[in-house]
């Protein structure tokens, strides 16, 4: 029995460790009553020894941060030493400002002019907010918001991380995440993944638990036990060493224990995930998200831009798939040159394929690029369309994509009618590529970044395996492969479940791949099938999963 | 003064990254070197925010001025990093 307490959320990112917490300091609002500075020189310059002290803090991290956290600090740090944002400081210092006051206002005016000028200008804003916030905490005497400096292996607790704060954490040092935020889809859980850190979300009270306290955190189920018992630890510490043997001896394409294929394939949203995914132990690519391309032009990038980013991104891939989603925009992801306008209801409006469908030259541009670049990198590209509904849709996508000279072209299933009439809507297409974190937004009417509604996002929940199956069974008609890309490929157990309603391909964050390699060798197809009737046979996410869990090969079991 | 025009090589602009790279390269210039649009003010290039908030895109046209000694040269560095795609290195 054991005595701890164990804390519940949301497993994220699976494995388990334990140390002691890390509590990540919240933001510092500058006090509504700061006074006005009785002397502006002396103001000014505790200002400017403020920024100083940001810089030189940011310095000293990116000189021990890795290669890709480096070039975020420096840039970061240059904006903390940056005249204009002194200046402006000095202005409202002069205005009657207080210190605090007048380096947040400073720094809102610029955050401003980035906002204004969208897509990658506007990510920056979260690093100069940073720099902002920092320098309010130093002018104030408080601890800088964000993750201190760790000194020894530590478990990162957080309301909720902020992206510089996950894009510099040492691996080595930060062992596991505790958000009480966040969601399934959030940054954090996305960045977790990406680097194998464990990590749990939605962790009731987590920002209560005190710095120092040894907790052990169990990314697979979700919990989080506090003051752990020796035989948790220890029963952590032998799985943890029995899943690295396990997975360093994974390796080459998805195979089930029957010798079925299930090509294992990588999510990727750009030029550096390519080089990145590229040498790897994976049969391509099986969502290649192009909105990058798009999201910081002011213009719409011509035939022999978008040639060369492709270019890029495939190189990598000679021989091997890659699976190319078209434009994916819409009014919660506008484009400067393509603006339709506001919409009540984005999820619900003109993205995807609709916003294609309004503007075909974009696509027709974009499908010429694709076609040229898998040319000339000898990759086998293949392309599909977000947020098909009809078969009307499916023809109309695959019509413009063969004129385009590509020879596979498909959908994704992302809305549940796609998914109810696939038999109809795969007949027109190739191939299709279920979105299974779309597919339960709209399957459970729940919006995805509503992160206190994560529950009924859960990808176990019944209905959202129901429509899965649906789309499964629309493909198998006409022989027609149906993929999954999404949060669901990624998971070992889920990937069963999936692979047993006749998903033909998976593709995830490519730090998930061994982990699933193993998970469908360690089971035949009609096993597969076998979990996925149990899945579908539960009444509630939890119990499909616990029930599929329960059922699973115990070699499986015992290292999740 | 010396000045150049030159098209912007990052796929994404002259963000973070690539602004860092530039903007670190003017501070060791130790001159004053001004980046805008042709025609446009511009602003000084060795104010990361102000290089950022100029927000220029992949492909758009700089002009870059420097003034002092070996203005040429620095110009010249300047005009080559920025024709390079410094986001996919």
């Amino acid at each position: 029995m054991s005595e701890h307490e164990t804390r519940h959320g949301i497993g994220v990112s699976g494995g388990s460790a334990s140390g002691p917490v890390v509590q990540v300091a919240p933001p510092v609002q500058p006090p509504m009553d700061e006074p006005t500075p009785a002397d502006v020189d002396a103001a000014l310059q505790h200002v400017l020894e403020s920024f100083e002290a940001v810089a030189v803090e940011l310095e000293s991290r990116a000189a021990t941060a890795d290669e890709h956290a480096v070039p975020i600090l420096t840039a970061t740090a240059m904006m903390a030493r940056n005249a204009g944002l002194h200046q402006g400081a000095g202005n409202r210092l002069k205005a009657g400002d207080g210190p605090a006051t007048a380096i947040a206002a400073a720094v809102e005016e610029y955050t401003a002019q980035f906002e204004a000028l969208g897509g990658y200008f506007a990510e920056r804003v979260a690093d100069l907010r940073d720099v902002g916030a920092r320098a309010v905490a130093a002018a104030l005497g408080l601890p800088a918001p964000g993750v201190p400096p760790l000194t020894e292996p530590s478990v990162i607790v957080a309301l909720d991380l902020a992206p510089a704060d996950t894009a510099t954490l040492d691996r080595d040092l930060a062992v596991a995440i505790v958000t009480q935020a966040g969601g399934r889809t959030s940054h954090t859980a996305i960045l977790a993944a990406q680097r194998g850190i464990p990590a749990v979300v939605q962790v009731h009270g987590a920002t209560d638990i005190p710095t120092g306290t040894l907790v052990a955190v169990d990314g697979d189920a979700g919990e989080v036990a506090i003051d752990p018992d020796p035989e948790l630890l220890e029963q952590q510490r032998v799985r943890r060493e029995k899943r690295a043997t396990a997975l360093a001896a994974s390796s080459g394409p998805g195979v089930t224990a029957d010798g079925h294929h299930v090509p294992l394939l990588a999510n990727i949203g750009g030029v550096q995930d390519a080089e990145e995914a590229g040498p790897q132990d994976l049969e391509g690519v099986g969502l290649f998200r192009t909105e990058f391309v798009f999201l910081s032009a002011t213009a719409a990038p011509t035939l022999e831009e978008q040639t060369d980013i492709y270019t890029k991104v495939f190189a990598p891939f000679e021989g091997r798939r890659v699976v190319v989603r078209t434009l994916d925009a819409g009014a919660d992801k506008p484009l400067a040159f393509a603006d339709l306008g506001e919409e009540e209801n984005p999820a619900l409006g003109r993205r995807g394929l609709r916003l294609s469908q309004a503007l075909p030259q974009l696509l027709d541009t974009q499908l010429k690029a694709i076609a040229a670049a898998a040319e000339a990198t000898g990759a086998d590209a293949r392309v599909m369309a977000p947020m098909v509904s009809t078969a009307e849709e499916a023809a109309w996508f695959a019509g413009r994509a063969r004129a385009a000279g590509l020879k596979k072209a498909g959908v994704m299933i992302e809305v549940p009618a796609a998914a109810l009439r696939s038999e109809h809507v795969l007949s027109e297409v190739d191939f299709a590529s279920i979105g299974t974190n779309d597919l339960a937004q709209y399957t459970m009417a729940t919006d995805r970044m509503a992160g206190e509604l994560s529950d009924l996002l859960d990808p176990w929940q019944p209905a959202v395996i129901d429509v899965v199956a649906a789309a499964c069974s629309g493909g198998a008609a006409h022989d027609t492969p149906v993929g999954v890309c999404g949060e669901s490929a990624g998971d070992p157990l889920l990937s069963l479940v999936l692979v047993g309603l006749g998903v033909a391909s998976l593709s995830m964050a490519p730090s998930k791949v061994p982990a699933v390699r193993l998970a469908l060798s360690l089971h035949s197809v009609e096993q597969c099938k076998e979990l996925a009737a149990i899945a579908r046979s539960a009444r509630s996410a939890a119990d499909a999963r616990s029930a599929v869990r329960a059922a699973a090969n115990p070699a499986l079991r015992e290292l999740l | 003064m010396p000045a150049r025009t030159v098209a912007i090589g990052s796929s994404v602009g002259l963000h973070a990254r690539p602004a860092q790279l530039f903007v670190s390269k003017v501070q060791a210039a130790g001159m004053p070197v001004t980046i805008g649009r042709p025609g446009s003010p511009a602003v000084d290039a060795g104010s990361i925010l102000g290089v950022m908030a100029l927000g220029a895109k992949h492909g758009e046209e700089v002009e870059l001025t420097a003034d002092g000694d070996g203005a040429d040269t620095v110009l010249d560095e300047l005009v080559a990093l920025l024709e390079r795609d410094l986001d996919a290195q």
